[in-house]
């Protein structure tokens, strides 16, 4: 008798979805416990629907071809020098963010989806869940790799690890991913899962990777190519959770929206890095942040909540902030970072000519008006041999922990600073939303590491700022940071293409 | 005669991350290395969990066991996501044409209704087994410290449901894809007496709290017991009593165990040696589940093959225990 055939689904479900049981002599509670304290309510795990059907051996079979194929790259790049091929050294500042910076997050992500792989009571949410741990350590391993061959050639790489744990801006991404990993399991995959994979992705993964593609360097572009897939996979398991959460239980729909809320106002804070990135930092542009926010967010995020409204998902609160934002964050932040350029990881500089044309002709409305003035200041300055390096430490936003260096949206020339008391104590935020995200958990935020406070503290030693840079930082003084023109990186990159 | 091809030299500025040349000097190092030590964030955590605010989000005092550097663990294959990938989909591919060799010759035909029934008893419900030891690992990866033995655990963990995906494969083989072997299977592990003493332990196990501690329960002591029992004993009956083709399918599985229990006695070496508390401790627990485990599988194993085979597979534990540094 010839065997019937069975589709995926059944497949699946025979495989995968049949191999938990009732439990008979231990509490399945205990096994399971983190489901109820967030409030939200399951009623039927069964109801899941497997976003991806991929069993194990498929897994390693795909996988594996994308690693043979990445690694051959990655032996290419490195023994034919291909970090020559960069179309500017100063774009490899870039690269050090996101090792810094990003990498550190994909070890969180793989952390915290080990995590709801194993607590989650249902087995599909589970499975899904443990690929996606899987695949983000995969992430950040490929990453380290593919940037090892820069870390030998460029400043600023080799202690990324030790610096995300400390320095100022980098507790920006890490203090995200470790609210959202010490959140409950629920609440993760809306920030993670959805939030932050499902939409706000396309912001930050893809405008590196672009930025790779389009500056000449492959290592970093073969592996955006080669996560493409994997990533595909967590967008669909993203969408799954937050279906599945709404149509469970009309009183998960309130305690989702609160979570949308919180996770895109700090997603955009976040993802503030980025629009400098590509504005500043990318000596061959790809888009303008603002036009990289009217296409990822304002026109696909739109229309997703226009699907998620038969929910009773709203847009996320502050979203008309967040459009003005697109304006000017870019600019702010960069200003800040040129100006902090001793503390920083990575390299600053002014734009040339052609690019303040780029960035007038991009912001017609708020570029010449606000901030070209500031950068032909730099210029005069920088003429006269008096680069400006600001002494003083900035005041950090207890929520998102970026220096308060964001204005009213509505008068760009006016800081933005909220605050709220708490047990006797006064908390400063950068803005309503840092603000309205504090209100609501003030026992969670008030832990925040804030660098600033840590270093004024006497935390991370001193007792000079520079003793903090030197020997809590690991940074190089001078090597590491400060301006491109005539940094280390700068020299080599010349003395290799032979020029002066 | 050779030929040489010029390229340009460049002479590099730093041979690797200062995280690595602190631990290995200024050489070039391995992508394992890379991939591997101090990539999790130590220090200087935001928040508390939530779920769990005794502890900080990366917290090594979820286990009991002490160690100086958790980096210690280091893994005898190596085995980083891209090299753990490829060994597996190598694994994979003889496993597939195993079974696409069985399924198009039909060997099903050739074990006899007795036999079968014999295999959808004893070895099909090990698929839920394989899911509690993909929980377990799972629980590991997630609560433990330092990645050179978290990593370990999430490969371990995905090969336990790769694991429970070839056993149902093998049931739907034999149902021919109706899911009726799977469900008699399924009852077997939940009704059966003989299956009620493992049933039990797994559900023990995942309400264990100490990773370290379930470790030394799931992959070391089942692990060890369940895998000499079925995967070698029962192998070996199978091949005397006309089930030899069974071996195809379960191939995967034996190379795999020979595989992991290369990592699972280099973690115990290292756990063991570190000091005489981590000894005292591991003994304790080993002596717990081990006996625990025992009671369990008996049943099973008299039932399944005879009276001493349970011994046996104590003795080829005990070897690796001795082995490791314990009781000794």
């Amino acid at each position: 008798m010839a065997a019937k055939k069975l589709n995926i689904k059944d497949k699946y479900r025979l495989l995968t979805r049949d191999l938990d049981w009732e439990y008979s002599y231990s509490d399945r509670k205990e096994a399971f416990p983190y489901e109820d304290f967030e409030g939200i309510k399951i009623t039927d795990w069964s109801k899941w629907e497997d976003p991806f059907r991929l069993t194990m051996d498929t897994y390693w079979k795909y996988q594996a071809e994308k690693e043979k194929k990445l690694y051959a790259i990655f032996d290419a790049f490195a023994q034919n020098n291909a970090h020559m091929n960069v179309s500017d050294p100063r774009y490899v500042n870039a690269l050090k963010i996101f090792l810094t910076g990003v990498s550190p997050l994909e070890y969180q992500a793989y952390q915290g989806f080990a995590h709801t792989g194993r607590q989650f009571g249902g087995v599909g949410a589970r499975v899904a869940c443990q690929m996606q741990a899987i695949d983000e350590l995969r992430h950040v391993q490929t990453q380290i790799h593919a940037m090892s061959h820069f870390n030998k050639f460029f400043d600023g790489f080799q202690e990324y690890s030790h610096m995300h744990d400390r320095v100022w801006y980098l507790s920006v991404p890490k203090s995200f991913f470790n609210d959202a990993r010490a959140a409950g399991p629920f609440e993760f995959m809306i920030a993670i899962g959805f939030s932050f994979e499902y939409v706000l992705t396309n912001l930050l993964f893809v405008p590196f990777m672009s930025g790779a593609a389009h500056n000449g360097d492959m290592a970093t572009v073969t592996f955006g190519f080669s996560a493409q897939s994997d990533e595909a996979r967590h967008m669909t398991l993203g969408l799954e959770v937050i279906k599945f959460l709404l149509e469970q239980h009309e009183d998960n729909v309130p305690i989702v929206q609160k979570w949308i809320d919180k996770w895109f106002w700090r997603g955009s804070r976040l993802l503030t890095i980025v629009s400098m990135m590509m504005d500043y930092m990318l000596p061959n542009k790809v888009m303008s942040w603002k036009e990289a926010w009217e296409v990822y967010f304002e026109e696909a995020g739109g229309a997703l909540f226009k699907d998620l409204a038969r929910y009773g998902i709203k847009m996320p609160k502050y979203a008309d902030v967040i459009e003005k934002e697109k304006e000017h964050i870019s600019h702010q932040a960069w200003w800040t970072f040129y100006t902090h350029g001793h503390a920083a990881g990575f390299h600053t500089w002014i734009p040339t000519d052609e690019e303040l044309d780029w960035l007038s002709e991009k912001y017609p409305e708020t570029f010449d008006k606000y901030y070209r003035p500031r950068w032909e200041l730099a210029k005069e300055m920088e003429a006269k041999g008096e680069r400006f390096y600001t002494k003083a430490l900035p005041q950090l936003c207890t929520t998102c922990q970026i220096p308060m260096l964001f204005t009213e949206m509505d008068d760009p020339t006016q800081t933005a600073y909220r605050d709220s008391v708490y047990n006797g104590e006064r908390y400063h935020f950068c803005s309503d939303g840092c603000k309205d995200i504090f209100d609501d958990e003030p026992e969670k935020f008030v832990q925040s590491w804030l660098p600033v406070h840590q270093i004024f503290q006497g935390n991370c030693g001193g007792p000079d700022v520079g003793d903090v840079l030197s020997d809590f930082y690991h940074m190089n003084l001078g090597a590491d940071n400060m301006d491109m023109k005539g940094s280390p990186d700068d020299l080599r990159w010349k003395q290799w293409k032979g020029v002066a | 005669m050779s030929i040489e091809i010029k390229t340009a030299t460049l002479e590099p500025v730093r041979n690797t991350f200062a995280h690595i040349e602190r631990r290995f000097g200024d050489k070039p190092a391995t992508r394992y290395q890379e991939a591997t030590y101090d990539v999790q964030s130590e220090k200087y955590f935001h928040y508390r969990p939530l779920w769990q605010p005794e502890m900080e989000l990366n917290d090594p005092r979820r286990t009991a066991l002490v160690m100086e550097d958790w980096y210690a663990f280091k893994d005898p294959r190596q085995f980083y996501y891209g090299a753990y990938v490829q060994q597996r989909a190598k694994m994979q591919e003889v496993a597939e044409s195993n079974y696409s060799f069985f399924e198009k010759r039909d060997l099903k035909r050739l074990l006899g209704d007795d036999l079968q029934k014999n295999v959808i008893r004893y070895l099909i419900p090990l698929r839920h087994f394989e899911h509690t030891a993909n929980l377990n690992n799972m629980y590991g990866s997630s609560q433990g410290y330092g990645t050179a033995i978290t990593q370990a655990l999430l490969y371990d963990g995905m090969d336990r449901l790769g694991i429970a995906q070839y056993l149902s494969r093998i049931g739907l083989i034999l149902d021919g894809n109706s899911g009726d072997a799977l469900g008699e299977a399924k009852a077997y592990w939940m009704n059966d007496e003989i299956w009620q003493g493992m049933r039990a332990l797994c559900e023990e196990t995942t309400v264990t709290k100490d990773w370290f501690e379930l470790l030394v329960a799931q992959d070391l002591v089942l692990d060890g017991l369940v895998y000499d029992l079925v995967f070698n004993q029962y192998d070996t009956w199978l091949a005397d009593n006309g089930g030899q083709d069974i071996s195809m399918l379960t191939e995967f599985m034996q190379l795999w165990n020979k595989d992991n229990t290369r990592w699972v006695d280099a973690v115990m070496k290292v756990a063991v040696a570190e000091s005489a508390e981590n000894k005292a401790l591991l003994e304790g627990w080993v002596t717990n589940w081990k006996a625990k485990a025992v009671a369990a599988l008996t049943p099973l194993a008299e039932e399944m093959l005879d009276a001493e085979a349970m011994d046996k597979a104590v003795a080829a534990l005990d070897k690796r225990l001795t082995k490791a540094g314990l009781f000794k």
